[in-house]
């Protein structure tokens, strides 16, 4: 057991991008996890689990994110939230998440 | 994009009456109306687009803050305001805790960059501490517009 450091590339798929609401998803996802989450866009390093941190990011469709993921849990975090950025966030903002 | 390209001078209200989530939405709709920013034919159908948007999820997102927001075809750009309860209102915030300080955003649809960049400038101005004391504490509309300016002129968050 150990804290590892694990980090993704992610394409932000949504066509609305990072607005509130998938960042509400976002660091709902991330709070599952004991894991420290960190998003990275270009010079922004910010924390994954406060939604004015995730929404400062401004991420458009099409954005290139990092997720860094720091603790035991690190990896599942990471699959989570990948999954969740490039497959589950909701295009529009009145649709129901599945 | 600044809090000066999105925020209606003559729709801030310093001093909330409501106290619940409809009655808050509704006032700031109305005084966004009042301003000439929205259309008065609109209205209903605005506060209630917003409303079912509030079913998704609370946008109260703790710390006191909401930012009830919609997309509406009467709206040809982003159209905002800023309203503070002084007695705090009740609005499912993910936190559980009444919100004091209010961004409302309407935007046109198919316009989500606008919408975008402003929630980004929202949440870096909010983030910051002392901006939202400051905004807290203010009594009126002159307060607000001064430190909505302040903001746009990048004195809080950097």
């Amino acid at each position: 057991m150990g804290e590892s450091t694990l980090s993704a590339t992610v394409t932000v798929a949504n066509r609305q991008g990072l607005h509130l609401r998938p960042a509400d998803l976002f660091v709902k996802t991330a709070k599952q996890f004991d894991a420290q989450i960190e998003v990275v866009k270009d010079a922004l390093r910010v924390d994954g689990k406060s939604i004015l941190d995730i929404t400062t990011l401004g991420a458009a469709q099409g954005t290139q994110l990092a997720i860094i993921a720091i603790g035991e849990d690190a990896q599942a975090a990471l699959d989570a939230l990948v999954e969740l950025i490039e497959q589950r966030l909701p295009q529009d903002d009145h649709e129901p998440v599945e | 994009m600044k809090f000066a390209d999105f925020v209606n001078e003559e729709a801030i209200r310093p001093d909330l009456g409501a106290s619940d989530k409809e009655s808050a939405i509704r006032e700031m709709v109305e005084a966004l109306v009042a301003a000439g920013q929205l259309a008065e034919d609109a209205c209903e159908s605005i506060i209630s687009a917003i409303l079912k948007r509030e079913e998704l999820g609370s946008t109260g997102i703790g710390r006191g803050i909401a930012v009830p927001h919609t997309k509406h075809p009467s709206v040809e750009r982003l159209v905002g305001t800023v309203a503070i309860s002084q007695s705090g209102v009740e609005f499912n915030s993910l936190d559980g805790e009444p919100v004091a300080l209010f961004i409302l955003l309407i935007s046109p649809p198919d316009r989500p960059g606008d919408h975008l960049r402003a929630l980004e400038n929202i949440s870096r101005q909010l983030r910051d501490e002392t901006f939202c004391r400051f905004l807290r504490q203010s009594k009126s509309v002159e307060d607000v517009k001064t430190l909505l300016e302040e903001a746009d002129n990048n004195q809080f968050a950097s």
